[in-house]
């Protein structure tokens, strides 16, 4: 069984039971290179891998950019 | 003469802050940041939907790392207190570093600081063992409310962010200046020339962070050396003493009566 979610705004289909960890892998994305939030939460690194996600969760990956 | 000055118990030995933003290609900015001397360079972070930045990050970084630059993220683009808390969190990850020039828009034509929302992420930042560096307006009175939240530096603008227009409103910035001795006060945003940067350093600000200016200079590396240079010149003439101005004619050649005297 699958779960739909929101991955920057974009729909995409997980398997039931998935975790952000393994979202990240999915999409292969470095685990250092991005920072997580989900439904508006800041998910730190170390917390990845028990967040499990759910239907209709959004998810945000956030990189470093130049700023002033 | 090493003339630094702290954040956070941090010694900085240049008073120019530079940001990353803007450059017409990452090998310019490396040379702005080495032309500039700075010890603080700020970044940022973005949705990782928005594409690529052809280098850019990855050219500041080497930059920071060559002169022993710290970074210091930013939270542009939050308007409230929540999300700028948020941001701030995912910056000290990305960025592994917990100071944070904290950004919450309140206004979307002069992009003004939200002064409720500014303080309400300052304090909840503070407790979660951050080094907050709030962009903020002039008031007197929010700037109060910022130290006492435990802020370690207050970042008053100059002028609307990106505008050139350099320092809007002197007195307020004096005022700051005067009632506020013992706080670290960096003036940011709205410096367009380096006069701008030598006047507020003349008032006695610690320092100053600007971004556009260099940026998008026709020679963002010679204004770089401009500024760097304005900034200490500006910090010197502090250090004098600069005479106060007067509405009427002082001569400063001391004679008396008339030069000369014909019978």
């Amino acid at each position: 069984m699958n779960i739909q979610i929101l991955i920057d705004e974009q729909p995409r289909e997980l398997p039931a039971g998935s975790n952000l960890a393994e979202l990240l892998a999915l999409l292969q994305r470095e685990p250092r290179s991005v920072a997580t939030a989900v439904n508006g939460r800041f998910v730190a690194r170390e917390a990845r891998p028990g967040t499990m996600l759910a239907e209709g969760d959004q998810v945000l990956l956030f990189q470093p950019i130049v700023g002033g | 003469m090493t003339d630094s000055f702290e954040i956070a118990g941090v010694p900085l030995a240049s008073r120019f802050l530079l940001g990353t933003a803007g450059y017409p290609n990452p090998q310019l900015l490396a040379e702005a940041v080495k032309a500039s001397q700075t010890q603080l360079l700020t970044v940022g972070l973005k949705r990782s939907a928005q594409g690529g930045d052809n280098g850019f990050v990855a050219m500041a970084l080497a930059a920071a790392r060559a002169q022993g630059a710290r970074l210091l993220p930013n939270t542009a683009g939050c308007r409230s207190a929540a999300e700028a808390v948020q941001l701030a969190c995912m910056a000290r990850e990305l960025y592994d570093t917990a100071w944070i020039k904290l950004e919450v828009t309140g206004d979307e034509h002069t992009l003004q600081p939200d002064p409720f929302e500014l303080l309400a992420a300052a304090s909840e930042l503070v407790k979660l063992g951050f080094t907050v560096l709030p962009y903020c307006t002039d008031d007197l009175v929010l700037c109060r409310r910022l130290l006492d939240a435990g802020c370690a530096v207050l970042m008053p603008w100059g002028a609307p962010i990106g505008s050139g227009q350099g320092l809007l409103n002197p007195w307020a910035l004096r005022t700051l200046r005067e009632r506020l001795p013992e706080a670290v006060l960096i003036v940011d945003a709205g410096l367009g020339a380096p006069s701008h940067a030598a006047q507020a350093m003349e008032l006695g600000y610690d320092a100053v962070l600007l971004n556009s200016a260099v940026a998008q200079a026709r020679d963002p590396v010679r204004m770089a050396h401009a500024f760097r240079d304005a900034v200490r010149a500006g910090r010197q003439a502090y250090l004098a003493g600069v005479m106060p101005a007067q509405d009427f004619a002082v001569p400063s050649t001391p004679v008396s009566g008339h030069a000369f005297v014909l019978s």
